[in-house]
């Protein structure tokens, strides 16, 4: 099998966060002895990295496997293998007392917060018991503490007493932030964090991300399937299909000059509010396949508008096509061990 | 009330609109004999063959407005309390539900955004498209399946004789949302409401729904009201474009004049508040519209967008602004829209 490791643009010493080969399948057992018949490959060979102060967008499709990235790199999921290196320290194997450490350092923010939040708990609770699971000031002082964390979220302390139904949706998404950040991580992951919320509350929440990752020096990976939202506050982007990494690069560079025909389809794809740009427009055939059952060679190939026989053949090394940007295609990013493996593979 | 498309074409010749709603209200009862107006007022022309938006966040009573069109509002909460809603100049809301559920399916049809909550999921794609065939037209049985194939191979199924014995749950979403289409477009009714047709959809895919829906109203030439909250799908479909906010038609017109000159503050508000792909040089900060949408039993008196708005002053306090229909034939619900030139974009 080809090594398929996106080099990192990152000096190993600048990176909070570096993964590598990540994996993470899903068993599916079946038969009377449930014996594990195939796996779900959601994550295949994934490798990135953040450095300090970054965010990092994370987009894809359903199936794409954005959401057990981020659930795997915070051990929320065990990964089936691979390194996730945390500040210098392989975490991807760590016992949960020896992760506790972590947990503190490493904080999700999810894209329901209303699922999130225990329904029968006031907000004094639930921002409280993040601060007593990781033994953070003393129980007089947790209050001045939760005060000032829904303040900064932009809450009056006065909502201390009240229960999660009793918020909107956009407030409840500050609360889910809140206590994200009143344990001080260093690191933050965004699940889809404004998917749910309307489009001019969606953008009070992004300003109050962008807001709080200046004033935290937070690091953040966003993960979102919407790409305006992700260009508006990633400084990388990382575009996930099918459980691997299509490509990855600065957000201006992936969003002017994409690479990948999986990106350029995407990006194609998304409505544009600008009624002057009529566009031409890439639409992809058929559905996203099954990751029980993916392609071989590249994933993409099946709906890919330039995908040739070779595709199906090679699973694509990602190649630095400019500086930082990476892209796993072997039409438009030229394979340096191409021209021998096709030369093989010719009667 | 006014209607807000009084001048367009379709209003001066002697035939009536395809479609017309006029100072619809419709009521909910909230609990002990409350009663909420989750629309309140609303009227707009939809004519043959175009493609009208309806926009509006949650709570504005879009999605109200279209059930309330089909007749499908929950019954025992839910009324049409006030207006009419006429089809060809035929008013639909105090007919006998036997004769409205002919209407739906042959004259309107209608999708919706998830797909399994209409389609019946013990009945094969094929069964369940037949049955709305026979239930409006005298084919029988053998004659309707094979047009539920023919159904299918229009919005592109692929392999529509093996799909039409396949169950909802054994397609992907996308395909169900295709048919669903094929169900609501059947009998070829004359409008097809669609109701976040592509929300819980992918991109990828929603590209495709929306490229089906324009073929298939060059090809059929039905209307489409098309609800949905996504700006950028409005640009892409809409003829014309009805905002709505707090159960209240806010602002109606063209797509071009919606997009280029809103005159409404909440329009250019939600105009600003979208992020917009690859429009930046360097990172800006989204305008944001403060607060969030009131509760439609907590409204503010006078102007319900007043208490999120930048340009509010007394006076929009002291008085629920009228919809004022221009001589263009759009309409505004704002008393200091002459006064105000309003943007569409965020500016650095």
């Amino acid at each position: 099998m080809t090594e398929t490791s996106f080099p990192t643009p990152v000096a190993p010493s600048d990176a909070l966060l570096d993964v590598r080969h990540l994996k993470k399948y899903f068993p599916i057992r079946g038969g009377v002895l449930s014996r594990v018949v195939t796996n779900v490959k959601a994550v295949d060979d994934v490798s990135f990295s953040i450095r300090r102060g970054e965010v990092v967008g994370l987009v894809g499709e359903s199936g794409s496997g954005k959401t057990t990235v981020g659930r795997t790199i915070l051990r929320l999921g065990e990964p089936t293998s691979g390194v996730i290196d945390f500040d210098g320290a392989d975490i991807s194997k760590l016992s949960k007392p020896a992760m506790r450490r972590y947990r503190k350092r490493m904080q999700i923010v999810f894209q329901d917060p209303y699922a999130s939040l225990n329904p029968r708990e006031k907000i004094r609770t639930v921002l409280g018991h993040a601060l007593a699971v990781h033994n953070i000031g003393t129980s007089a002082d947790r209050e001045d503490r939760i005060v000032a964390m829904l303040e900064q979220v932009g809450l009056s302390g006065d909502y201390l007493d009240r229960f999660p139904h009793e918020f909107s949706g956009g407030q409840r998404q500050r609360i889910g932030i809140a206590r994200a950040l009143a344990v001080e991580p260093d690191f933050i992951v965004a699940d889809e964090p404004v998917s749910a919320l309307d489009v001019s509350i969606q953008a009070q929440v992004v300003n109050l991300l962008e807001d709080l990752k200046d004033k935290f020096s937070l690091t953040m990976l966003f993960i979102a399937h919407d790409l305006a939202v992700v260009e508006h506050i990633s400084d990388r982007v990382i575009v996930m299909y099918l459980g691997r990494i299509m490509e990855i690069a600065p957000t201006r560079t992936l969003y002017r000059n994409p690479n990948h025909p999986y990106t350029k389809a995407l990006l194609s794809a998304v409505p544009n509010p600008d009624i002057t740009a009529r566009k031409d427009r890439i639409i992809l055939k058929g559905d996203i396949p099954s990751p029980i059952n993916p392609p071989s060679g590249c994933v993409f190939r099946t709906r890919c508008p330039i995908a040739i026989a070779d595709c199906a053949k090679v699973v694509p090394v990602p190649v630095e096509v400019s500086p930082a940007h990476f892209s796993a295609c072997i039409r438009t990013a030229p394979q340096p061990a191409y021209g021998q493996l096709a030369a093989q593979d010719m009667p | 009330m006014s209607d807000a498309f009084a001048s367009s074409p379709t209003a001066r010749t002697n035939e009536p609109p395809l479609l017309e709603v006029e100072d619809l209200q419709t009521s909910f009862i909230v609990g002990e004999g409350q009663d909420v107006r989750a629309v309140d007022g609303v009227s707009f022309v939809v004519k043959g063959g175009e493609t009208l938006a309806i926009v509006g966040e949650s709570g504005s009573g879009k999605s109200v407005t279209s059930l309330s069109i089909m007749r499908l509002l929950p019954k025992k909460i839910g009324r049409i309390s006030r207006g009419t809603i006429r089809l060809r100049g035929k008013d639909l809301v105090g007919l006998p539900e036997g004769e409205m559920r002919a209407i739906r399916g042959n004259d309107i049809g209608m999708i919706f955004q998830e797909p399994m909550t209409s389609l019946n999921p013990v009945h094969t794609i094929g069964t369940q498209i037949a049955e709305v065939v026979m239930q409006h037209s005298k084919l029988g049985k053998k004659q309707a399946h094979q047009r539920a194939i023919e159904m299918l191979e229009l919005v592109g199924i692929p392999e529509p004789v093996r799909r039409a014995s396949q169950y909802p749950h054994e397609m992907s979403g996308g395909m169900r949302q295709r048919a669903m289409i094929a169900m609501a477009l059947s009998c070829e009714p004359s409008v097809l409401i669609a109701d976040e047709p592509t929300t819980a959809l992918d991109v990828t895919i929603q590209a495709q729904i929306l490229d089906l829906m324009r073929n298939l109203q060059a090809k059929m030439g039905m209307a489409i009201v098309f609800i949905t909250h996504d700006l950028g799908v409005v640009a892409e479909m809409a003829d014309r474009v009805v905002v709505m906010y707090a159960g209240q038609v806010v602002e109606t017109g063209t797509v071009a004049e919606i997009f280029t000159k809103p005159l409404m503050p909440y329009t250019s508000g939600l105009m600003q508040s979208i992020p917009r792909m690859g429009e930046y040089e360097e990172k800006t900060r989204l305008q944001t519209i403060p607060g969030y949408v009131p509760l439609l039993t907590k409204l503010p008196g006078g102007c319900r967008f007043r208490t999120r708005c930048a340009f509010a002053e007394d006076r929009c306090a002291a008085a629920e602004p009228p919809l004022e229909v221009l001589d263009s034939g759009r309409s505004v619900r704002c008393v200091r829209w002459r006064e105000l030139d309003l943007k569409t974009k965020a500016t650095a």
